[in-house]
């Protein structure tokens, strides 16, 4: 059977642990009460590992479409093909659409992005109180809807790999 | 008892007020809506600036005579704005600007001399926190119409006011440095 390239098997799960901590950073972060070092520290940390999967997703995404991704085995229901490939397509879409909707949501509540503590990020728009709150509730949305295509992303591999038995699963494994 | 002995300590009043307001000339009118008092401070090398909304400043300058010029500034640390609510209320606490016992910042000049066209050079004290301490900076100074634009900035060091205490004292969290500065249009 046909396999991802190594490169794009290292993107997919060095992109997958990062999005994880960020996701679970992000949730971590604004339930600390008040305003503390940690809770600071935390929201950084959330902005850096949100950059660094944005610039990695671009990554991704050049190696994807200079790099044929492998075939889905000849037995598949075409439908099953079509949704496996909606759903890949929404995950990409999703993985740009989050990291650059908290960036936004940074700047518009006055908070530049300083990546790493070094090196500060275009200033793409001017601090906004009206579009702050937009921007939080679409950053939230998105990735309650990543989460909901990462559950259904993880599920079918499991089907695969359990009741199918396709060793589809392989193909994305180091 | 006389009426003149009657009238004696009003008269004494009216020639004092008359006295005060001849020797201040007539402090300048500050426009508070075109008038800012910001700060800006590096958190995780971030900056960040927040906004003091509400001071009051008394001005009394005369570009042709700097020496004789004063003036104070009252701002109300209550006003600290940060723009999210839940973040103002903290640095209302005692850590931060212990804002219930001290309720005002103000700043006080002691000399202003002139340094070239525009600019003056402004001594004074600066109070925050119950802390007063000497500072100095450039001021400069635009007509701008009937109005006279005083702009300045104050580079200061937050630990000497005791702002941020326990563990905020961390500087690699929040910088020492921090930069006041001031945008004051008044005629």
């Amino acid at each position: 059977m046909d396999r991802y390239t190594k490169p794009a098997v290292l993107l997919h799960w060095l992109i997958a642990l990062l999005i994880i901590s960020a996701f679970g950073l992000g949730l971590t972060m604004v339930d600390i009460p008040g305003l503390t070092p940690t809770k600071l520290k935390y929201f950084s940390w959330h902005k850096w590992l949100g950059v660094t999967v944005l610039a990695l997703v671009c990554v991704r995404l050049l190696w994807r479409l200079t790099h044929k991704a492998p075939a889905y085995p000849r037995n598949m229901p075409q439908w099953q093909q079509s949704a496996a490939h909606g759903l890949h397509l929404g995950l990409y879409v999703l993985m740009f659409a989050i990291p650059v909707s908290g960036y936004l949501y940074s700047l518009a509540a006055g908070v530049p992005v300083v990546y790493l503590g070094v090196v500060p990020l275009p200033v793409l728009i001017a601090p906004n109180p009206e579009l702050k709150p937009l921007l939080k509730a679409t950053h939230y949305w998105l990735n309650m809807t990543l989460l909901a295509a990462f559950a259904l992303h993880v599920l079918a591999a499991l089907k695969h790999q359990f009741i199918d038995r396709d060793n589809i699963f392989k193909r994305m494994l180091p | 008892m006389t009426l003149s002995r009657l009238l004696r300590p009003s008269l004494l009043a009216l020639a004092a007020a008359s006295f005060t307001l001849a020797a201040q000339a007539a402090p300048l009118k500050v426009d508070a809506a075109k008038s800012a008092v910001t700060a800006t401070f590096k958190q995780l090398n971030v900056p960040v600036d927040a906004k003091f909304k509400k001071f009051t400043a008394t001005i009394d300058f005369d570009a042709a005579k700097p020496a004789e010029g004063k003036a104070s500034v009252e701002i109300d640390v209550a006003s600290f704005d940060l723009g999210e609510p839940e973040y103002n209320k903290e640095v209302l606490k005692k850590e931060w600007f212990n804002a219930a016992q001290f309720p005002k910042a103000t700043f006080v000049t002691s000399s202003i001399k002139p340094a070239g066209s525009g600019k003056f050079d402004v001594a004074g004290k600066l109070t925050i926190k119950g802390k007063s301490t000497d500072v100095s900076f450039p001021l400069t100074v635009k007509k701008e119409g009937s109005a006279q634009v005083f702009d300045g900035t104050l580079p200061i060091k937050r630990l000497t006011y005791n702002i941020g205490e326990g563990e905020w004292k961390d500087t690699g969290m929040v910088a020492d440095e921090v930069t006041i500065k001031f945008h004051i249009v008044a005629q």
